[in-house]
């Protein structure tokens, strides 16, 4: 098998190696360390990571988020400071590991996450932008950076020097490259990813000025890549970090946004990555963490940054046939190799071109279209949005994602109203799990109380441990309020269980109201205010796909023209309230909908939502109740009546108890074809009231896969009646 | 017929507008259970105290039923746990409140005191009725304890008696007992493999309890096990909410210590969050 898929993975290492190189170069200068660290970062990554990690496509490296603290403790702590910072925050994030904190990063709310990635984006464009068009500025802070940018395009125009322009024009035409590269289909071109095409046409325009035109560069010197070192340089070089700083606050401050930053940034490439995995397999994040931990230190003893996974070069692997950790090791043996034989070549590099491509990357952390992303979700996520977006170019990292955890909890008490709903029940273990004791043996999550970035790893937790190729609901009923962190995680977990063969399901919130058309949309349980429906959930737009598919009519509002239900037995304890979500053909003789009832009266009264289907008949049938044996519960209501057995049916009778007034009617309507019928299909519970049919499985709303069967189910049985 | 784990049933009376509701319910389970009431008011004699409770309870007496009055003045909680050791009540029936605004119930703080240091069972009631609800559906704890065996013992009784249909053991397994993390496939499939295990003991464990009871008890009753993963004491009221249990019947904590109530944990949860009618099992 390894060695079958072993050519493949060569390949996509060598492609993405291809990206990594001026990825690496950039990225490490953008942190002002030396261009050869972020290449020592990708490599001591690459191998120890494929050796001991616990992913299978992910790819290691210098990641684009700790660009900003990796900025600040260079300039605070020096460039051996920052190493010793760097392997403090490689001990951390090993400790992470064996403690098991790799759900760490669901505790954040994910707008608050992307304002940090946007705030480190715009901080990345904010410094390279200038270098991008040949004007080397120093700054105090980010936000001054990022307002010096108009006179720099300006300034352009007035450089008396043509060196300058010249690499202006390089950083210009590298930023053509990037942005209108992926919309050129051509597939040769997209043979060599964009960054590398850079470094190519750059690499060869200062061989043609060399060798061909026999002229110097007309890029100014300073604004060519320096200081790439050869092998023997590196290995006799090697940096002796200081740890004299250890006893300061700024040094810890570094250490901890480190661990952070880079934590985060692998755990959620590693969620991401997990989901475009061909072959489906779940990584171990703990093991992981450690592993890139250990790389960490050992990279930051080499004279490298900090290694996370990162997802870019991941997805790149998994597009150019990476199947295990080998293309990762590869990836890092050929850039072993780029440097041991191209070192020199390296130096023809104009820094702008590089530059260029991390002021797209800069860009597409912080671009428009992901704002009015968010906005779409709603303004409160705006909201969180730039308050952690703000604080954290203002202030600095960690201040900014509290903030955002800070602002999110606020937001969400203001919205529900209701401080004590979190405070009380922070602590509850809110999700039960069972499995169902159905013939499909499907898992069933029920959550109460509330659901929020703040409990959703109880959640995660219960849902990692059912395999993904099962059948999931989950149920939402018995919960107040859920956030837009813990929609967007059960979209991905929905993505999850399609590609592996099983089914995720949530239920119980087409109740809960939201004020945006987002499916990620927050929602709350508006007391009082019916159903105003202004949001389909995932469900209800699935049903409104059933009814197109079917050829069946579907309305989501609440309606109380319930009458029809009156005559059945069932409902003769209870009280209907509303049905909703109906789907029904043009003669209105089958129905499938939402029911709202509830039993009992005043305090006793328990409400309940179902799912049933309703099927006129054309001729009168005897009234019976069938259920299978042991549920007597529902039939209660014909207590004082007996099983009815079937004669020549004795494992009918036995697994099905049939209930009516008119024994003889109802033996004479149970022929072979019907008990055949009853007998060779999961059970349901039917009762007949002379003239219709009502059917349903649980008392509780079904899932969309039930609505299916419940539908075939129905139609079939109309058959057979008839 | 076998013994009466409930031979005396104790109810604390307060004059409040649940008064009639909640003497309707345990005469009702008193007549159901052929046990003697013991009508407990913390208060002065008063004439006009009496004739109120006994008219009341007319309906009852014509019925024969056999009661008790006791008035007795001081602090409520130690008046009732008093009373309860000196007539030796078996089953002492204390009344829930209902939260604000939510359709949540818990205990106040006087039942609540009342609950942790009885010496005998109690049942807590949720929603008191004049009317009778059928109770159709009980939820009993299968917990690993040597209570357990009281619990379903007196689960069947109930439900023998009140001719309740269903009967759901819940064994509560605890996360721990799994002892595997899950992170990968592998560890998932072991997982899964250390809770069939764990299930089939328990199942097992529940089996030779049930032998044990007897026939008549069982028979009318539809008897199912329920394995749940969870918090112990958490998870089996989120199940009886989510099935809509009528009742819950569920063992004594063992000794409540400060930190017990500071980090709740087995019956505190229930106390704090009523899901139904629960019935504490000495």
């Amino acid at each position: 098998m390894f060695l079958k898929a072993l050519p493949k993975n060569v390949f996509s290492g060598f492609v993405v190696s291809l990206i990594a190189l001026p990825l690496c170069l950039g990225l490490a200068m953008a942190s002002d360390a030396p261009p050869i660290s972020g290449v020592i970062t990708a490599i001591v990554g690459g191998v120890l990571v494929s050796l001991l990690g616990g992913s299978h496509v992910t790819i290691t490296g210098p990641g684009n988020g700790l660009v900003g603290v990796l900025l600040v403790a260079v300039t605070t702590l020096g460039l051996e400071g920052a190493y010793a910072a760097v392997i403090c925050s490689g001990v951390l994030v090993l400790l992470l590991g064996f403690f098991r904190m790799g759900k760490l990063a669901d505790f954040f709310p994910s707008s608050a996450i992307q304002g940090m990635l946007a705030a480190i984006g715009l901080i990345i464009l904010g410094k390279q932008f200038h270098i991008m068009l040949g004007n080397k500025i120093s700054l105090e802070s980010s936000i001054d950076y990022l307002l010096e940018i108009p006179s720099t395009i300006l300034g352009i125009f007035s450089y008396e020097n043509m060196g300058f322009v010249y690499a202006a024009i390089a950083g210009i035409v590298s930023l053509a490259i990037m942005l209108f590269y992926p919309r050129i289909r051509n597939k040769y071109l997209q043979l060599i990813p964009a960054p590398m095409w850079i470094v190519l046409i750059s690499v060869s325009l200062s061989y043609y000025f060399e060798l061909v035109a026999q002229q110097p560069n007309p890029i100014h010197p300073d604004y060519m890549l320096s200081g790439i070192p050869t092998v023997q340089e590196i290995i006799s070089q090697l940096p002796t970090p200081e740890f004299g700083y250890m006893r300061g606050l700024p040094f810890w401050t570094s250490v901890i946004a480190l661990t952070l930053i880079a934590s985060i940034e692998s755990l959620l490439s590693i969620k991401a990555v997990d989901k475009l995995d061909p072959q489906k397999r779940r990584s171990n994040v703990n093991r992981d963490l450690k592993a890139l931990g250990l790389a960490t230190v050992g990279s930051g003893f080499l004279g490298g940054l900090n290694v996370v996974t990162v997802i870019a070069r991941s997805s790149v692997n998994v597009n150019n046939g990476g199947t295990n950790r080998f293309s990762n090791f590869a990836h890092a043996m050929f850039l072993v190799i780029f440097i041991v034989l191209f070192s020199t070549q390296l130096t023809r590099i104009p820094l702008p071109a590089l530059m260029a491509i991390l002021v797209y990357t800069g860009y597409k952390l912080a671009s428009p279209n992901l704002i009015r992303k968010i906005f779409s979700v709603g303004k409160e996520q705006l909201l969180i949005f730039f308050t952690t977006l703000l604080v954290t170019l203002f202030v600095d990292l960690i201040s900014g994602i509290v903030a955002g955890v800070f602002i999110t909890f606020i937001i969400h008490i203001i919205i529900n109203r209701n401080l004590g709903l979190f405070l009380r029940n922070f602590l509850k273990p809110n999700v039960l799990m069972y499995r169902e004791d159905t013939s499909d043996d499907n898992y069933y999550v029920s959550v109460k109380h509330f659901c929020s970035f703040l409990n959703f790893y109880k959640l995660k937790e219960k849902l990692d441990a059912i395999p993904e190729d099962r059948d999931v609901v989950v149920d939402f009923s018995l919960c107040e309020f859920v956030d837009h962190t813990v929609m967007e995680n059960l979209n991905g977990y929905q993505d999850l269980f399609l590609k592996r063969g099983g089914h995720f399901e949530v239920i119980g919130l087409d109740l809960h109201g939201a004020d945006s058309k987002h499916p990620f949309a927050l929602r709350r349980v508006i007391p009082g205010l019916g159903l105003l429906h202004i949001n389909l959930t995932n469900r209800q737009t699935t049903l409104q796909e059933i009814a197109d598919d079917y050829q069946l009519h579907y309305e989501s509002e609440q309606t109380e023209n319930v009458h029809f239900l009156d005559s059945f037995r069932y409902f003769q304890t209870k009280k209907i309230e509303s049905i909703y979500n109906r789907l029904f053909n043009t003669e209105n003789t089958f129905r499938l909908f939402d029911i709202n009832y509830s039993e009992g009266e005043f305090i006793a009264k328990e409400k309940v939502r179902t799912t049933m289907l309703h099927i006129k008949l054309n001729h009168e049938i005897p009234e019976f109740t069938l259920d299978r044996e042991g549920f007597l519960e529902r039939v209660y209501a014909f207590a004082g009546f007996k099983d009815i057995p079937i004669e020549n049916h004795s494992d009918f009778s036995k697994r099905f108890y049939l209930l009516g007034e008119d024994e003889a009617a109802i033996k004479r309507f149970f022929d072979d074809d019907l008990v055949h019928f009853f007998e060779s299909n999961p059970y349901y519970h039917v009762e007949s009231n002379g003239t219709g049919l009502l059917v349903f499985s649980k008392e509780r709303l079904a899932g969309v896969k039930e609505i299916k069967a419940l539908y075939d189910f129905g139609k079939r049985l109309r058959e057979v009646v008839k | 017929m076998t013994r009466n784990p409930f031979k005396t049933i104790a109810i604390g009376v307060a004059f409040s507008p649940n008064l009639k509701a909640n003497l309707y319910e345990a005469a009702r389970l008193s007549q159901f259970f052929g046990s003697k009431l013991l009508l407990v008011h913390v208060g002065e004699y008063s004439e006009e105290k009496n004739t109120t409770i006994i008219e009341i309870l007319g309906p009852f007496i014509a019925n024969r039923l056999d009661y008790e009055l006791v008035f007795q003045p001081g602090d409520p909680v130690e008046v009732i746990l008093k009373i309860v050791i000196k007539s030796r009540v078996d089953l002492l029936i204390l009344g829930a409140v209902q939260r604000e605004n939510f359709l949540t119930y818990y205990v106040g703080s006087i039942a609540r005191k009342i609950t942790r240091k009885s010496l005998c069972s109690v049942l807590l009631l949720i929603n008191p009725s004049i009317e009778r609800i059928a109770c159709k559906h009980i939820v009993v704890n299968g917990l690993r304890d040597e209570r357990t065996r009281h619990a379903i013992e007196a689960a069947f009784f109930v439900g023998h008696a009140l001719k309740s249909e269903q009967l759901t053991i819940v064994e509560e397994i605890a996360q721990q007992e799994v002892a595997v993390k899950v992170e990968d496939d592998r560890s998932l499939r072991k997982a899964a493999i250390m809770k069939e295990k764990l299930r089939r003991r328990e199942d097992n464990r529940i089996r030779l309890i049930l032998e044990e009871i007897p026939e008549e008890h069982k028979s009318q009753l539809s008897v199912k096990t329920q394995p749940i993963f969870g918090r112990r004491g958490y998870s089996i009221g989120h199940y009886a909410q989510v099935v809509r249990a009528d009742l819950l019947v569920m063992n004594a904590p063992g000794k409540v210590g400060f930190w017990d109530r500071l980090f709740p944990h087995d019956i505190e949860h229930i106390l704090a969050e009523l899901p139904t009618d629960v019935l504490i099992v000495q």
